[in-house]
């Protein structure tokens, strides 16, 4: 067997061992479905709700991808201009440090107000949450960039731009990815906050009227959509970085397969 | 820039005219003298080697030269021109090999191609095809042929150094700047690299700059040898190196070139003893 499927063989069991120990001490100490349902139940609801459950699942992506896009445009450009300049850091760094230490929750009401309940202020929600993460390592990767790489652009009389462009944006790029991991799941906490405060659609609102109903099992049927849905967003920038920045690893599977 | 000098320079055909340049770090309570007042001149298709101690200021001649660091006094003009606005194809190799590590090796080659006009022009048509070949050749004489797709983590270190050198030829550079590219080599691809880098020059004729702490390199490979001190960093010998070309390795042994190298090995020894004396 080889280390990587052993490895993986470990992953998938202790995620099956974990919904298999909940199911059974549930069973075991009789635990009330409208405090913990099994995740049997909790599967059951997710089926035979289905078609209710789909249009909230979606307009829940909707709203996280949007948000997430725009986060990245943001903070993607944000991290170069403060990343590539001395004097913007210097200056835009304490203002980004007292903005990402509000609590996100709390701008949700102010969104309303502007823009009324619904999709817009779960799409600015999300966008907010990503954008702070996304700035801080664009902007470290670029700044990371070793000066003896620089010299020999400079060497070649390369301009500014095409430092940049060769040098700055290639070596920035893993943090970029890393960033958009962590970024990738905020999003998703940001959608469904703005959702559970101030919307008629999407996963969170679907949650806090199922436990205004005592509908346990369907509040956690959400929670595993919401599960299923940040794995894959997780996955999909996993596998692009491992496309494009294959480089900064250096694994054996990387020099076989590059 | 002050055209009149700049005139003058250009007129005595020198490549390189370092006019009284030092080069000083920190504030005037503490200030630290890399190199203290000093003139050079290297003419065109010259080999000059810098020797000397650590300190004494050889690679900051040679980063001067290159633009990337600025003199705090003097002025230092590259074909005529104050540097940086010289209109002169400079390749330079470091000490490290320095390469894009998300590059492959052709493509790291090809860098400058990227950059430098007028290779720049048309690049993105070339760079499958003329381009292609040309790094291809490249690489061969280095030894480096087939090793193309490669990444650079997946080369020696030694192997590294040889692309990174390759990096510095590609544009047929008319000035070219190695900063001890060969010192962390061993001995036996010490000495390959310098035959390789001889014919090139004999073949080309560049203006080679190289700093180095190899006595023999320096007299293997250059035509003149300028041996520095340090504390503060100034050029005490300037020496033509009378052997013909092109050398051997096996010449190296013989008593005239032991002799030269002893005799600068004398210098810079005296120069670290007594910096005053060498003076």
């Amino acid at each position: 067997m080889s280390p990587t499927l052993r490895r993986r063989l470990f992953s998938i069991g202790c995620i099956l061992g974990f919904f298999v120990a909940w199911e059974l001490l549930c069973l075991a100490f009789r635990v009330s479905e409208l405090i913990l349902p099994r995740p049997s139940v909790i599967l059951v609801t997710m089926w035979a709700d289905f078609p209710a459950i789909l249009p909230h699942a979606l307009q829940t992506l909707y709203t996280t991808l949007a948000g997430f896009g725009l986060g990245i445009v943001i903070g993607f450009l944000l991290g170069m201009l403060i990343g590539g300049s001395r004097l913007a850091y210097d200056t835009a760094y304490p203002m980004l440090v007292g903005f990402s230490s509000i609590p996100k929750v709390a701008l949700v009401p102010i969104f309303v107000l502007w823009f009324g309940a619904g999709t817009v202020p779960a799409i600015l929600t999300a966008m907010i949450m990503c954008i702070f993460p996304i700035v801080v390592n664009v902007a470290t990767g670029l700044s990371a960039t070793e000066p003896e790489l620089q010299d020999v652009m400079k060497t070649l009389r390369a301009t500014k731009l095409e430092i940049l462009w060769n040098i700055g944006l290639p070596r920035s790029m893993p943090y970029f990815f890393a960033s958009l991991k962590v970024a990738a799941t905020l999003a998703f906490v940001g959608s469904v906050i703005s959702e559970t405060v101030a919307s008629n659609k999407g996963i969170g609102n679907l949650m806090m009227i199922a436990s205004s109903n005592f509908d346990v099992p369907l509040v956690f049927a959400g929670l595993f959509i919401l599960a299923a849905l940040g794995v894959a967003l997780y996955v999909v920038f996993s596998l692009i970085e491992g496309r494009v920045t294959g480089w900064s690893v250096r694994s054996d599977t990387f020099s076989t397969g590059g | 820039m002050k055209p009149a000098i700049a005139t003058r320079s250009s007129a005595t055909e020198n490549v390189i005219n370092l006019e009284k340049v030092g080069v000083s770090f920190g504030v005037a309570s503490a200030l630290v003298t890399a190199l203290a007042e000093t003139s050079l001149r290297i003419a065109h298709g010259e080999f000059v080697a810098l020797v000397g101690p650590s300190g004494c200021g050889k690679s900051t001649i040679l980063k001067l030269v290159a633009g990337t660091l600025d003199a705090s006094q003097g002025h230092v003009f590259v074909a005529g021109r104050e540097v940086g606005a010289a209109p002169v194809r400079i390749g330079m190799a470091f000490q490290n090999p320095t390469l894009l590590p998300w590059l492959n090796i052709r493509d790291n080659v090809m860098l400058p191609l990227k950059i430098v006009p007028p290779f720049r022009r048309g690049f993105a048509a070339k760079r499958k095809t003329e381009y292609r070949d040309r790094v291809e050749a490249l690489l061969a004489t280095v030894g480096l042929a087939g090793f193309g797709d490669k990444f650079p983590w997946q080369l020696s270190g030694g192997m590294q150094q040889r692309a990174s050198l390759c990096r510095a030829l590609i544009h047929d550079p008319t000035l070219l700047l190695l900063d001890e590219p060969f010192g962390a080599l061993d001995q036996f691809t010490r000495e390959e690299l310098w035959e390789i880098m001889q014919t090139l020059w004999i073949e080309k004729r560049p203006t080679v700059v190289l700093v180095t702490h190899d006595l023999k390199e320096a007299a293997y490979l250059a035509s003149r040898i300028c041996v520095m001190q340090a504390r503060p960093g100034r050029i005490i010998e300037d020496s033509v190196v009378p052997f013909a070309r092109p050398r051997t390795v096996e010449a190296s042994y013989e008593p005239d070139f032991v002799a030269l190298t002893q005799h600068l090995r004398g210098r810079i020894v005296a120069a670290r003893g007594n910096p005053q004396a060498a003076a």
